[in-house]
């Protein structure tokens, strides 16, 4: 205590003269330190940095592998959904096509039946007739030649049987016509 | 500082250079050579801890100390030197930051409130002893002894007339004035800003202590101004063991450089 107020009195030592103590002391453990940092610090930050560097490339590249095989995917779907709707488009065409087809072999069919029962009525109706013509043709000779024997056979004695006579025949007649016109 | 108010009896002494040359703690040690060996100890410790286990997602102790590595390591060492020769020069640069600022800031801590760098021995230690002889060191390897010498003292581009002038100042800058500049810059910011907290510090207690009620009631101001000031240091600490770390670089990267 004496010793510094001493000093005070005297302004003390000068500060810009460094003490070699000092210069020594401050040299060695600035190297003790200096030897910690770069033999263990450094090091193990370096260590860290790398691996670090290393897993964040790994991290990229795995990335862009993804992102190229979803780009695969995806153009394989797209070409897939192109696929399927040319694949839609020709199914739906064909059974335009089909649905045309059919419906034209279905009017053919039936202008073919059509045809084939007129046909066949006319070919009915003519038999009919030829039939009708032949009976009624041999119903007309038979009558006539009846109607004429009778009317040579019989005399004209009065009004009243030549009156009979016409009657029948035009009875007879009437039934010979009633089953003709069946 | 409490004996010295006694000294004064009365009369208000200004802090001085006494101030920063305490007696010794116990035979040769001082104050300061105690602190630089604690300032060792923590710094390795701080980082030996927070290097045991390094994760690469960090977690807040590593992410801290990786800050300060990645602050010396890319902000300082690579920006200075040069991302091709950068790595070597990586923990000297890195530990020329921690040793200095936490030197420095051992000026604002409470109870130990002293800057290590305040006593030039220190910073010469590191500036002429470190950091002169690793960047002429680098610089000759590199260059060859002529080839440096030319290259140090000789930028490219120089009119032969003016070599007269230029070779000597150059030689003097990068040979004798470049480490004694580093050191003194360092030594002087702390050694004033020490002086600095003393005088506002001690200029308080001396007014708290006067008979006088008035001079009682000026004291709070210069204890204001000491904290301000403390915060002002804290800056300054940290600027300047940044710019010592910064030359230090600058230096290296210099010797190293292909061209000026």
């Amino acid at each position: 205590m004496v010793n510094t107020l001493i000093l005070s009195a005297e302004g003390g030592p000068s500060p810009v003269l460094p003490h070699t103590s000092e210069i020594i002391l401050g040299l060695v453990a600035f190297l003790i330190l200096l030897f910690i940092i770069s033999k263990f610090v450094a090091p193990r930050f370096e260590a860290l940095y790398a691996e670090r560097t290393a897993k964040i490339e790994g991290g990229i590249e795995k990335a862009e592998q993804a992102q190229a095989q979803a780009q695969k995917l995806l153009e394989q779907y797209k070409e897939q959904l192109a696929e399927a709707r040319a694949e839609a488009a020709r199914i739906r065409d064909d059974a335009r096509a089909e649905g045309l087809q059919i419906i034209e072999e279905l009017r053919e069919q039936a202008q073919a039946e059509s045809a084939r029962i007129v046909a066949q009525g006319q070919h009915q109706l003519d038999a009919q007739r030829a039939q009708i013509v032949a009976e009624l043709r041999a119903d007309l000779g038979r009558t006539a030649v009846e109607l004429a024997s009778k009317v040579v056979g019989e005399s004209l004695e009065d009004e009243t049987r030549r009156r009979g006579t016409v009657d029948r025949f035009l009875n007879e007649l009437d039934a010979v016509a009633a089953p003709a016109s069946k | 500082m409490t004996n010295l108010v006694l000294a004064a009896e009365g009369e208000f002494v200004a802090p001085g250079v006494k101030d920063f040359f305490l007696p010794p703690i116990f035979g040769e040690v001082t104050k300061p050579m105690v602190l630089v060996v604690l300032s060792v100890l923590i710094i390795a410790a701080f980082f030996l801890a927070a290097t045991r286990k390094l994760s690469t997602v960090p977690g807040k102790f590593q992410f801290i100390a990786e800050s300060i590595y990645d602050f010396g390591r890319n902000t300082i060492a690579r920006e200075q030197i040069g991302s091709k020769d950068f790595k070597p020069f990586v923990p000297l640069l890195l530990t020329i930051f921690c040793f200095i600022l936490v030197n420095n800031i051992f000026g604002i801590v409470p109870i130990i409130q002293f800057p290590t760098m305040s006593h030039i021995g220190f910073a010469l230690a590191i500036s002429l002893f470190v950091v002169y002889p690793v960047y002429h060191f680098v610089g000759f390897k590199k260059h060859g002894f002529v080839g440096y010498l030319k290259h140090q003292t000789l930028p490219p581009g120089t009119p032969w007339f003016v070599m007269p002038l230029m070779i000597p100042i150059e030689f003097a800058q990068k040979f004798v004035m470049n480490p004694l500049t580093l050191a003194i810059r360092v030594f002087a910011a702390m050694f004033a800003g020490h002086l600095l907290l003393l005088v506002f510090t001690l200029g308080g207690e001396f007014l708290l202590m006067q008979e006088n009620f008035l001079l009682k009631l000026v004291s709070p101001v210069a204890f204001l101004f000491a904290i301000a000031l403390t915060f002002l240091e804290a800056l300054i600490m940290v600027l300047q063991a940044y710019i010592f770390t910064l030359l230090s670089a600058n230096y290296i990267g210099m010797a190293l450089a292909e061209e000026h």
